[in-house]
C-alpha cells in the first residue's frame, strides 16, 4: 500500500490553519491558565467559549430533539429522511459543547462534580445534568446506525424496545435545558441590558431554539446535499420552512409583546451600541422570516438556504447580546476575545464540520432514494424498510 | 444570631489598616503597591476606594440570601447560620457563575493560575466562629469598621442617622439591597456618588431563577403524559391506518 499525500485544496489549507492555531491556543490554555489565554476579567467572567461555544453549540444542536419530536412522537413520518442528519448534528454538537466546556471551566477535571455534588437552587446545575443526561440519549439514538452499519441485529432490537420513552425523555430534557440557558441570565437583572432581560428569557430561548433547529436541519441539508453529491430534499425542507415561518412569527410576536409589556421601546431610540445590535438580531430574524412566507422562496434551493442562514445567524447574534453584549454596559467593562479564543471556537467548529463529513461518508446517516436501499436493510435484519436513527417498536410490520 | 459589618464612610481615614490585617488573615502578600490597587481582586480582598475626598471601603457583602451560593452548580458557596458566606476551593469546578451572579462584583479569579480557586471575603468566619471579631474590625484604629450582630448594628446605623442628621445620607445601603446583606454602610453622600450600584432590585436574586427552576417537576410530568399521550393518538392513528390498508 503506498501513502499519498492528500490533495491540497483551499479547504483543506484553512481547516489546517485553524485547527493548528487552536492547538495553539490550546497549549496557552493548558500551560498560562485562563488568563494568558482569554480577555476575561474579575468584571467579565463570561466570555465567547459561554457565548458562543455553549450557548449558541447547545441551541444549534436543536434540530435532534425537534425532528425526533416531529417524526416519532407527533409522527409526521415524511421527515424521516432528514432525521439522521439532525441527530447526528445534535450528537455532534453537543460533544463539542462538551469539548468547549473543558477550555471554558478554571478547574475541568472536576467537569464531575455537578453530578456528584448537588444543589437543586442552581440553574448550571439543572443544566449540567440535563445535558449529561441528553448526550446519552443523543448516544442512544445515534447507536442504530452503527448497529445498521455493522450488521449489530440484536442490539438492534434492544434499542428498539426502549425507543419510545427514550424519544420522550430526550424531548423533555431538550426542553428543560434549552430553556434553562435562559433562566441562567434571570439572576442578572441590574447587569443585562433591559432590551434583553426580560421574565420571559427561558420561554424565548426554548422557541428560538426549536426555530434555529429548523433552520440548522435546513443548513445541514443543504450542505450535505453538496459535499455529498445527494439530491436536495426541496419539498421537505421547504413544508419545513413553513413551520419554521411560523414558528419564528410567534417567537418575535412574543417578544414584541414582551418589549411592550416591560415598557422599553423607548430605549431604542437611544443612539448606543446596544440598540444597533439590537436592531441587527431582530433584522437577521424578520427578514428570513418574511421571506419563508413567500413560496418562490422557499422552493428556490439557494433563497432557502439563504433565508436559513439569516435566521442562524439571529439566533447567534441573539445569544452573543444576551450572553455577552447585553452584560457589558452593565459589568462597567469591555470585552473583546483574545485571539486564543476565537482560535479555539473556530477549531471547534471545524472540528465538527470535518466529523460530520466523516460520519456522513462512512455510515448510514443519509437515506439512499433508491428503492432497494432500504429493503436490503428490512431483508438482512427482519427491521423495518426504514432505516432510521430511532424506530418505534409499533412501526414494525 | 447572624454577625455583620458596620462600615462608616464618615468616620474612614483611609489608613489602609484594614487591608494589611485582611492580607495577613489570608496569608497574602501585601506592600505599597497592593496598597495603591483600588479594586478588589484575587490577592486583595477588601480595599479602600477614594472618591474625591470620601474614602470608601469594598469587600463581600456576604448577602443574607446570596446570588452565588443559589448559583453554584457544586454547593461550593455556602451561607452560614453565622452569617458569612463560605467558599470550598475542592468542590469549585470553576464555571464562575457566581461572578457572573454577583450584584456586587464582588468574587476575584485566580486568572493567572493552573489551578485556579475564586476568592472572596468569608467575613473570618474562622475568626467569628471562635468568638473573635473579624480581622478588619479590630485594625480598624477609629471604629469605622464595626463587626457584630447584625441587628444590632442596624439599630446603631439608624441611631446614628438620627443623632447626627446632617452629616449622614439618610439611608443605609445593605439593609435591602438583593434582600439585605452582612455588611452594612452608611456615608455622607448618596451612594452612588461613591460608586455604588444603586440598581440591585430590594427582592433577594435567588427567587428570580427559583421561581423558574421549581417549575421543573410540573414540566417534566406534564411534559411526559403529553408527549406520551400524543404518541399514543398518533400511534393508533398509523395502526388503523395500516390495518385499513390490510383489510382492503
Amino acid at each position: 500500500m503506498t501513502l499519498r499525500m492528500p490533495k491540497i485544496t483551499v479547504w483543506r489549507a484553512i481547516f489546517a490553519a485553524i485547527m493548528l492555531s487552536g492547538l495553539y491556543a490550546t497549549y496557552l490554555r493548558i500551560f498560562y491558565g485562563l488568563g494568558g489565554s482569554t480577555n476575561l476579567s474579575d468584571r467579565f467572567p463570561w466570555g465567547i467559549w459561554i457565548g458562543f461555544d455553549i450557548l449558541c453549540g447547545v441551541g444549534l444542536a436543536a434540530g435532534g430533539f425537534t425532528l425526533v419530536a416531529i417524526v416519532h412522537i407527533f409522527a409526521v413520518e415524511r421527515y424521516k429522511p432528514i432525521l439522521r442528519p439532525a441527530i447526528l448534528t445534535a450528537f455532534l454538537g453537543y460533544t463539542l459543547v462538551v469539548v468547549g466546556l473543558l477550555f471554558d471551566l478554571g478547574r475541568p477535571e472536576r467537569l464531575w462534580h455537578p453530578l456528584v455534588m448537588w444543589n437543586p437552587h442552581s440553574v448550571m446545575f439543572e443544566v449540567a445534568w440535563c445535558v449529561t443526561l441528553y448526550s446519552t440519549v443523543l448516544f442512544l439514538e445515534f447507536l442504530p446506525v452503527v448497529f445498521e452499519k455493522f450488521g449489530w441485529h440484536r442490539p438492534m432490537e434492544w434499542i428498539h424496545r426502549i425507543s419510545v420513552p427514550l424519544m420522550i425523555v430526550g424531548v423533555l430534557l431538550s426542553t428543560l435545558h434549552q430553556s434553562s440557558l435562559g433562566t441562567l441570565f434571570l439572576i442578572v437583572p441590574e447587569k443585562l441590558y433591559p432590551l434583553w432581560y426580560s421574565p420571559l428569557l427561558p420561554l424565548l430561548f426554548y422557541i428560538s431554539a426549536i426555530g434555529v433547529g429548523l433552520a440548522m436541519t435546513i443548513f445541514e441539508s443543504w450542505h450535505s446535499s453538496r459535499a455529498f453529491g445527494r439530491a436536495l430534499e426541496l419539498p421537505l425542507l421547504a413544508s419545513m420552512a413553513r413551520v419554521l415561518a411560523v414558528l419564528m412569527s410567534v417567537y418575535l410576536w412574543i417578544r414584541v409583546l414582551d418589549m411592550t409589556h416591560r415598557q422599553v421601546w423607548g430605549l431604542l431610540a437611544r443612539n448606543r451600541i446596544e440598540t444597533w445590535l439590537f436592531a441587527l438580531e431582530i433584522a437577521l430574524m424578520v427578514i428570513p422570516t418574511i421571506l419563508l412566507y413567500r413560496a418562490p422562496i422557499r422552493l428556490n434551493p439557494h433563497s432557502l438556504y439563504f433565508c436559513s442562514v439569516m435566521i442562524v445567524l439571529g439566533f447567534v447574534a441573539n445569544r452573543l447580546n444576551v450572553g455577552i453584549t447585553g452584560l457589558e454596559a452593565g459589568s462597567g467593562t469591555h470585552y473583546i476575545p483574545k485571539w486564543s479564543e476565537v482560535a479555539v471556537t473556530l477549531a471547534i467548529c471545524a472540528a465538527g464540520f470535518a466529523v460530520f463529513r466523516i460520519v456522513g461518508q462512512y455510515f448510514p446517516i443519509f437515506e439512499t432514494h433508491s428503492p432497494e436501499g432500504p429493503e436490503q436493510i428490512g431483508a438482512a435484519g427482519n427491521l423495518p424498510a426504514s432505516s432510521l436513527a430511532v424506530d418505534v417498536p409499533a412501526t414494525m410490520p | 444570631m447572624p454577625k455583620a459589618i458596620l462600615y462608616d464612610s464618615t468616620l474612614c481615614i483611609g489608613c489602609r489598616a484594614c487591608e494589611g490585617a485582611c492580607a495577613e488573615r489570608w496569608g497574602l502578600p501585601y506592600n505599597d503597591k497592593i496598597a495603591n490597587e483600588e479594586r478588589i481582586s484575587a490577592h486583595k480582598l477588601t480595599t479602600i476606594e477614594v472618591h474625591g475626598d470620601k474614602f470608601v471601603r469594598r469587600l463581600c457583602m456576604n448577602c443574607l440570601q446570596p446570588a452565588c451560593v443559589s448559583v453554584c452548580p457544586v454547593g461550593a458557596l455556602e451561607k452560614t447560620a453565622l452569617g458569612p458566606v463560605t467558599y470550598d476551593s475542592e468542590k469549585c469546578m470553576g464555571c464562575r457563575y457566581c461572578m457572573q451572579a454577583c450584584p456586587f462584583q464582588v468574587p476575584s479569579y485566580e486568572w493567572s493560575s493552573r489551578l485556579p480557586r475564586m476568592r472572596k471575603c468569608d467575613m473570618c468566619y474562622d475568626r467569628q466562629s471562635h468568638g473573635k471579631p473579624t480581622a478588619c474590625a479590630e485594625a480598624c484604629p477609629v471604629g469605622a469598621t464595626k463587626n457584630g450582630d447584625r441587628d444590632a448594628l442596624v439599630a446603631e446605623a439608624r441611631q446614628r442617622i438620627a443623632e447626627r442628621p446632617d452629616q449622614y445620607y439618610h439611608r443605609v445601603y445593605g439593609l435591602s439591597e438583593a434582600g439585605g446583606t452582612s455588611v452594612l454602610y452608611l456615608s455622607a453622600v448618596p451612594f452612588e456618588q461613591i460608586g455604588f450600584r444603586t440598581n440591585v432590585p430590594e427582592e433577594p436574586l435567588p427567587m428570580l431563577t427559583w421561581r423558574v427552576l421549581e417549575l421543573l417537576p410540573d414540566v417534566v410530568s406534564t411534559g411526559s403524559v403529553l408527549l406520551g399521550g400524543i404518541w399514543w393518538i398518533t400511534n393508533r392513528r398509523a395502526e388503523v391506518a395500516k390495518n385499513d390498508g390490510r383489510r382492503r
